[in-house]
């Protein structure tokens, strides 16, 4: 019984969010005590459904694009012929990682514009780290008699890759992409500064009008939805790792 | 034939392997034995490529192995390691399958022959093949490790350690089946171990290493008749020699003639075998029979205690 709970704990909040996101008008009640007699108590600029996608949408282009940059160095600079790169690659992820997003963002305006774009590449920089580490971890602890017997059985280096090398880090990737994603939600909604469509619109709109309502909305939109990738993203970590036969 | 030809490796100017030629005989069991660091799986990996010699060469069957590329020779040659390595994401069947996979083998032959191996090491192919390697035990998973290296039929095993993680009873059957596999398909093993017994037990010739270099390559009963150097000697150990040679022979080349009363003992085992059975039983001679079970004569303590002393 008690293993079920999170999981039903889990399933409601997703009700609640979809529910939320389709009828938000019905939740006013309870959100009309936070504001002023006359102020609007759900947020009426946009679509609240609207706005969660393109945040979400922002969020993924960024992750993938973070991932299959970060998974293709790691790959590269854990073969011989790519070991003398590690240290750069490590060094220019890590300053990626440093490198504030808001400052990112003002130095990426001038260049692309406002818009999704500016917000793309701060998500993209901020998100390599995790995923980049996480690779190499992956790929330079594998079991030492595995893969000697991998490339015993005569197995190309290209073979080894892919056959045995990715699919045991996998679970240890996995864990890099949910860290980097949830960083992701959260950062995003400050891509709303510089005019993209994120769930920040409506924090910042609470800001500008002094509607704590807002603000709570915007917020907790974005809370449950790292909730529940990060949920996910675990249970899927964790059936790679056991059929990885780690467990 | 594995003709291993005036061979070197250097490690950073270190001699691992100094200069070793030996010639393996095809369908025998080779054993390299001596101490942790001698070289002994820098020299089997050597035959594999996994490692290439600083200089000299290696020929299978004729053909240097530098003839091919490395890893179309290595799909040639059977490789089985202590723990096995079996792919922990792969089910027993689909790491038995590998090599004939890499080669390119047909789905149908490819079953087949996983079946005929997992048979082979009484593994019930139903029940095992779709198992993953945690779900077995120790003794399970290093059977499937060896009937991964044969898979595509290698003329050739080699096997570093292969029995190292077993426990002793596990072993032993595992040495058994080992030689019954080495008849069956006629497969040329050099097999490293750190155990003389293991390596008495299972070998047709034994190559000492100490330091890098082949101290002595022969015959077991060579080694004890004859050690070639101090260091051999003590590896064998004074106290071990008689029983050593009595391991290394087997109980027919010690019949004679004649009758004897009880149990009757295999011509196939060892004459270890024969004495230990004569002691505990407090008797003078053993009947002995052939693999058929058909009657050969005798072995006499008599007989065995001349086969122990020192050979003149
Ligand atoms: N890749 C390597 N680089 C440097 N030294 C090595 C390497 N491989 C083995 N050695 C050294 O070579 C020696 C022999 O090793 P090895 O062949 O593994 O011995 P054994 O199998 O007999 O224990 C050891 O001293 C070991 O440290
Ligand atoms: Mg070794």
């Amino acid at each position: 019984m008690r293993a079920w709970l999170p999981t039903i704990l889990r399933g409601l909040l997703l009700l609640v969010l979809i529910a939320f996101l389709v009828t938000p008008g019905s939740f006013e009640p309870l959100l009309r005590p936070l504001v002023q007699p006359n102020a609007p108590a759900i947020y009426n600029q946009g679509s609240l459904l609207a706005l969660t996608l393109l945040h979400l949408r922002t969020v993924f282009i960024a992750t993938l694009v973070a991932t299959v940059i970060a998974v293709l160095l790691a790959i590269l600079v854990t073969r011989s012929f790519g070991a003398e790169f590690l240290q750069l690659s490590r060094s220019l992820v890590n300053i990626g990682q440093t490198f504030p997003p808001v400052a990112v963002l003002a130095l990426a305006v001038p260049a692309v514009g406002f818009g999704e774009k500016p917000t793309l590449i701060a998500l993209f920089l901020y998100g390599l780290l995790p995923i980049f580490e996480n690779t190499l971890t992956g790929l330079t602890n594998l079991p030492r008699s595995v893969m000697e017997a991998a490339r015993g059985a005569g197995m190309t280096d290209f073979q080894r890759l892919l056959q045995i090398e990715l699919p045991l880090s996998l679970p240890v990737i996995v864990a890099g992409i949910r860290l980097s994603m949830v960083i992701s939600l959260s950062t995003a909604t400050i891509g709303s500064t510089v005019a993209a469509k994120t769930l920040g619109e409506v924090i910042i709109a609470g800001l500008q009008s002094n509607n704590l309502a807002f603000i709570l909305q915007g917020g907790l939109i974005v809370g449950a939805l790292a909730v529940l990738i990060y949920d996910g993203l675990s249970a899927a970590e964790a059936m790679l790792t056991r059929r990885a036969g780690s467990t | 034939m594995i003709e291993i030809e005036a061979v070197t490796k250097l490690y950073d100017d270190v001699a691992v392997v100094d200069n070793v030629s030996m010639v393996i005989e095809p369908r025998t069991v080779t054993v390299v034995v001596g101490t942790s660091g001698s070289g002994k799986t820098t020299l089997l990996r050597m035959i594999n490529r996994l490692v290439e010699p600083s200089s000299g060469a290696i020929r299978l069957d004729g053909e240097d192995n530098r003839s091919i590329p490395g890893h179309e020779l290595r799909r040639r040659i059977g490789y089985a390691i202590q723990g096995h390595g079996l792919f922990p994401h792969r089910t027993v069947a689909e790491n038995i399958a590998t090599v004939p996979g890499l080669l390119g083998w047909e789905k149908s032959r490819i079953a087949a022959k996983v079946e005929e191996l997992l048979t082979l090491f009484q593994l019930d192919p139903k029940m095992f093949g779709s198992r993953y390697p945690h779900e077995l035990s120790g003794g399970q998973q290093q059977r499937v490790g060896v009937a991964r290296a044969l898979a595509a039929e290698p003329n050739v095993l080699l096997m570093d350690e292969p029995f190292g993680a077993l426990d002793p009873i596990i072993r032993a059957k595992a040495q058994d089946d080992l030689l019954a596999i080495q008849k069956h398909f006629g497969t040329t093993i050099v097999l490293v171990t750190h155990d003389m017994d293991e390596a008495f037990y299972l070998a047709d010739k034994i190559a000492v290493m100490d330091k890098g270099r082949v101290l002595q390559y022969g015959p077991p009963a060579e080694l004890v008749r004859a050690p070639a150097a101090p260091f051999v000697e003590t590896l064998i150990g004074d106290a071990e020699r008689p029983f050593r040679l009595l391991s290394a022979a087997k109980i027919g080349a010690a019949v004679e003639p004649g009758e004897a009363d009880g149990e009757p003992i295999g011509e196939d085992g060892t004459q270890q075998e024969a004495l230990a059975d004569l002691l505990w039983s407090g008797r003078k001679a053993l009947p002995v029979v052939s693999a058929s079970g058909a009657p050969m004569g005798r072995v006499t303590l008599d007989a065995l205690l001349k086969c122990a002393a020192r050979p003149q």
